[in-house]
């Protein structure tokens, strides 16, 4: 392990990427391949698994082995893969269609499972593949060509789903910050079990300026609440603003009218979730102050392992199965000779 | 306390005969399938012929006394080779009046009803539609009545074992068992065996089990209208080891024993649903072979996980009904597109939609064949019986394994839940599965080309990942027919798609002729696939018997066809297929050999009668 000396270049495949030049998913792609360089994992040992859509094009890019499956079900083709190979690094990516709308009963029950799964999900809030319709995290309102008189869905909020579906790991980053995306890759590396990220990923074919609110030059600072473990949640570009817990509920406050003293200090390995999941009600979309970072990461048996404890504790009960005395086991009886 | 009660011995000879139908009936909550299933196992162990239909309804408890709550197990047992589970009874053994009624009708004429009389009270009998008692007037003239009343029987008989009130009637099943032991001279010492080792747990269950049990044989005895007994003699069968097994059973084992020869762990990725569950339930308990059972989330997750264990090295497998292949569909086209192995078994059941979950029927044999978008060609193999499971099980994970393809299994109700003797196979003489995984790169310079195809087989290399230096990608988008870059030259994806269909076509070539069995000349072939071979077998024996020529094969391999099909066609004025199903096999033998094909079909929720079979046949050649 010590001895794997790569860089991206190991990462990159022979084939052109085919991205609308622009596209967010260049600079996640690019962060990604870095973070692989760095893992200290035998590239072979790695699989990229993905659906369909635009990001789901990701594992023809990544020189290890991938799958570029079938629309939505790519956590459960991983699932199959984790499980029969827990010796892999497995790797999902998937985007807000592909995993939140045809696949979202897949993503959940990965995540309920805590399949040893990193999944990555670019969420761009709109479908690129299919030409601009209107995304399950779309804002309502939304006007796209399947929506002309505006969108009259609700959207996911899919860091609070991944922690209703009781997620070990949750965080959420965004394209536009790849030092913060390389922190948030390194630690879901770090975690055993599932780990759910949602990369916030501009396409400005479709959907351009989408997470302006936290791109923008002058509203950024303002916008982004960086979670870092055991600090207090602080942020705006004095940090200026903190964030309280008041009967359950986050809220922003002016950190001079509470005192340092009531801001939040953030602990992402609190068992009950609930913390976590209040933090992600402080937004509903990228439209103001926004926590990126691990909203949560703890400690819980993976599936893949247990799986096979049970066939290894099956063979140290039972010894290596014998096929002759199962085709047997029912009783037998014998007929002349 | 049980362990008093003696048995009595038989103090006169048993009458033989040469075959008896045995159906036994009751709500769907009066244990009759154990009572049947029990029957079973005891002939079988004794060394009988036997063939067994399960009947219940799709409710788990359908309300209690009601015609359609009605559960009954059919076993036919002889002292000669039997296919089938018989046509009609001739012994009824019904445990209420819906059971009776519905029942009743099968029977033979003269046959023989074995009526717990306790359950005739007015509200049953109004439940089942009966105006008047049947004990009373006519209904059963033309029948032998045994009537029993098993409850009071089973209360007197269960009283000191620690087991009361309403738990007291559980047994009466046990009770009927009984009756039948000492009535057909089924060596009761197994049963007893039976029953402490399945209650082992709870002594007090045991205890009352053992007493209902010796309670019905002990009435037998006691009771002159049943001094008469009737056995099986035991039937000389090809010499062998044999085991009584349900398809669905043997289905799983032939999954196990081909994992065993491939060198492989078996990963099946499944969801629960009638009637295929049993095939989960059965590896569940057998991890120690390094099976890994995953329960998954809906139908297409439970292929997904297949189909990524695939990507991985294991032999995966996927298990489903009708509805299930259905959901299924788009992932084993990606399985084909990206060709893996994998074992699509579906066992088929009444359709469309929900259909008839707990009936059979052959009627997916179409949606086997084509029921993928794209030109998506598959092999598709057939189980014809119980005793047949193992070993096709086994050749679907062969072709899968050598092809790199998804192989559709086709069973059925009929085949899942019926059960036969079936002679225990040489294990050293199965084939040899292991795959040939690459771990060198294949081409000229070096590189991995994941479609650069072996000249014979025309399967594509099986690179695993953990294999350093053949990292590639896989995917649904058309690839490159060497490099396996996505490709969208037209000319390309022709060529895939030729070589695709071609690698499918040419698995003919890998598989043994169509035999066809005519040792007279005949001029009608009947030509089956699936579960309709016991009651063809047996309806072309009986025919034979009486001097009608008549020939028959049966279809395992359902696509690609043998090679000789055309040929054997050929040699027959007249071609009949009998199928549960409206003409599906029909269907694709019109289209394929351009010749008329007669059809014998039915969706009846029932299996083929021999009958129905023969005279048909008869009609043909007359």
């Amino acid at each position: 392990m010590t001895t794997l000396d790569y860089t991206r270049a190991d990462f990159q495949s022979d084939q052109e990427v085919r991205w609308c030049p622009g596209c967010g998913d260049y600079t996640i792609l690019a962060s990604v391949q870095k973070h692989f360089a760095q893992m200290g994992i035998p590239k072979e040992k790695v699989a990229v698994i993905s659906g369909i859509g635009c990001s789901s094009r990701f594992p023809y890019y990544v020189d290890t082995y991938g799958m570029h499956s079938i629309h939505g079900r790519a956590p459960a083709i991983a699932s199959g893969l984790a499980s029969s190979r827990p010796d892999l690094d497995v790797w999902v990516i998937t985007g807000d269609g592909d995993a939140l709308s045809i696949g979202g009963n897949h993503l959940i029950h990965a995540l309920r499972r805590n399949m040893n799964l990193k999944i990555l999900l670019f969420n761009n809030q709109i479908y690129g593949l299919t030409k601009g319709q209107y995304s399950p995290t779309s804002e309502v309102g939304k006007r796209t060509k399947s929506t002309p008189m505006g969108s009259i869905d609700y959207p996911f909020n899919p860091v609070s789903l991944a922690l209703g579906a009781e997620a070990s790991f949750v965080a959420r980053t965004i394209d536009a910050d790849p030092k913060h995306t390389a922190q948030v890759l390194a630690a879901a590396s770090d975690h055993d079990g599932s780990a759910f990220i949602e990369i916030y990923q501009n396409c400005n074919v479709f959907n351009d300026k989408a997470f302006i609110k936290l791109t923008g030059k002058e509203e950024r600072d303002d916008n982004r609440i960086y979670l870092e473990d055991g600090k207090p949640v602080v942020f705006g570009a004095d940090d200026e603003f903190g964030v309280v817990l008041i009967g359950g509920h986050a809220r922003i406050v002016e950190r001079e009218k509470v005192g340092d003293g009531a801001i939040h200090v953030h602990d992402a390995s609190e068992p009950d979730p609930s913390v976590a999941f209040a933090l992600s009600r402080l937004n509903h979309g990228p439209y103001g102050p926004t926590p990126l970072g691990v909203l949560r990461k703890v400690d819980r048996p993976t599936y893949d392992k247990a799986i096979n404890d049970q066939v290894a504790e099956a063979k140290e009960a039972r010894g290596d199965g014998d096929l002759a005395s199962l085709i047997a086991s029912q009783g037998t009886w014998q007929v002349g000779g | 306390m049980t362990d008093q009660i003696e048995l009595h011995d038989h103090d006169s000879a048993p009458e033989a005969l040469d075959k008896v139908i045995i159906r036994f009936a009751g709500d769907s909550g009066d244990g009759m399938q154990l009572a049947g299933t029990r029957f079973t196992d005891s002939s079988a162990l004794f060394g009988n012929d036997l063939a067994t239909f399960p009947s219940y309804p799709a409710e788990i408890r359908a309300p209690q006394g009601t015609l359609f709550g009605v559960s009954s197990f059919q076993v036919q047992i002889a002292d000669y080779d039997i296919l089938t589970a018989g046509d009609q009874p001739d012994v009824l053994v019904a445990m209420n009046p819906a059971a009776l009624k519905s029942n009743l009708e099968d029977l033979r004429p003269n046959g023989t009803v074995i009526i717990n009389t306790d359950a005739f009270d007015e509200r049953n009998l109004e439940k089942a539609g009966y105006d008047t008692s049947p004990l009373e007037d006519d209904t059963l003239n033309s029948y032998k009545v045994h009537k029993i009343p098993m409850e009071k029987l089973t209360k007197d008989a269960v009283d000191g074992t620690g087991v009361t009130g309403r738990a007291v009637l559980r047994s009466k099943n046990m009770l009927a068992l009984g009756v039948m032991a000492w009535l057909f001279n089924r060596p009761p010492e197994t049963t007893i065996e039976w029953i402490e080792e399945k209650f082992a747990k709870l002594p007090e269950v045991a205890a009352a089990n053992v007493a209902a049990f010796k309670g019905g044989y002990n009435y037998g005895f006691s009771t002159e209208a049943l001094r008469t007994t009737y056995t099986v003699r035991k039937a000389a069968l090809e010499p062998g080891t044999y085991t009584n097994v349900s398809g669905n059973t043997a289905t799983a084992w032939g999954l196990i024993a081909a994992a065993q020869l491939a060198g492989l762990d078996l990963f099946y990725g499944t969801y629960p649903i009638t009637p295929a569950s049993d095939i989960l339930h059965e590896l569940a308990r057998h991890k120690h072979f390094g099976v890994k059972t995953f329960q998954a989330e809906d139908e297409i997750a439970g292929v997904g996980t297949a189909v990524g264990a695939a990507f991985g090295g294991s032999l995966s497998v996927t298990g489903t009904s009708g509805p299930g292949l259905a959901l299924k569909s788009e992932a084993v086209s990606l399985a084909m597109m990206i060709e893996l192995p994998l074992v699509v078994i579906d066992v088929q059941r009444g359709g469309p939609s929900t259909g008839l979950p707990t009936k059979p029927e052959q009627s997916d044999l179409l949606f086997a064949m084509f029921g993928r978008h794209g030109e998506a060609p598959l092999p598709v193999i057939a189980i014809s019986s119980p005793s047949d499971a193992f070993e096709t099980t086994i050749e679907a994970c062969r072709i899968a394994l050598k092809y790199m393809t998804p192989v559709i299994l086709l069973s059925d109700n009929n085949v899942a839940n019926g059960s036969e003797p079936w002679k225990l196979p040489d294990l050293g003489g199965l084939p040899d599965l292991k795959p040939d995984f690459i771990t060198e790169p294949n081409g000229e310079n070096g590189e991995f080309l994941p479609y650069k195809r072996d000249a014979e087989t025309f399967a594509r290399p099986w690179a695993i990942p953990g294999t350093p230096g053949l990292e590639h990608r896989v995917g649904g988008l058309e690839k490159n027919e060497t490099t396996g870059n996505v490709s969208y030259v037209p000319s390309n994806h022709q060529a895939m798609t030729d070589v695709r269909a071609w690698k499918v076509a040419n698995i003919a070539h890998d598989i043994p002729p169509l035999e066809v069995d005519d040792p007279d000349g005949a001029d009608v072939l009947v030509l089956g696939w699936g579960s309709s071979y016991p009651p063809i077998k047996a309806a072309v024996n009986v025919l034979r018997k009486s001097g009608t020529k008549v020939a028959q094969a049966h279809l395992r391999y359902l696509n690609p066809f043998p090679g000789n099909l055309g040929e054997v066609l050929d040699r027959y004025d007249k071609v009949l297929v009998p199928e549960l199903n409206t003409g599906q096999l029909r269907f694709l033998l019109r289209a394929e050999f351009l010749r008329e094909i007669e059809g014998l079909n039915k969706v009846d929720a029932t299996p083929f009668k021999v009958e129905e079979i023969a005279s048909k046949i008869q009609e043909l050649i007359a």
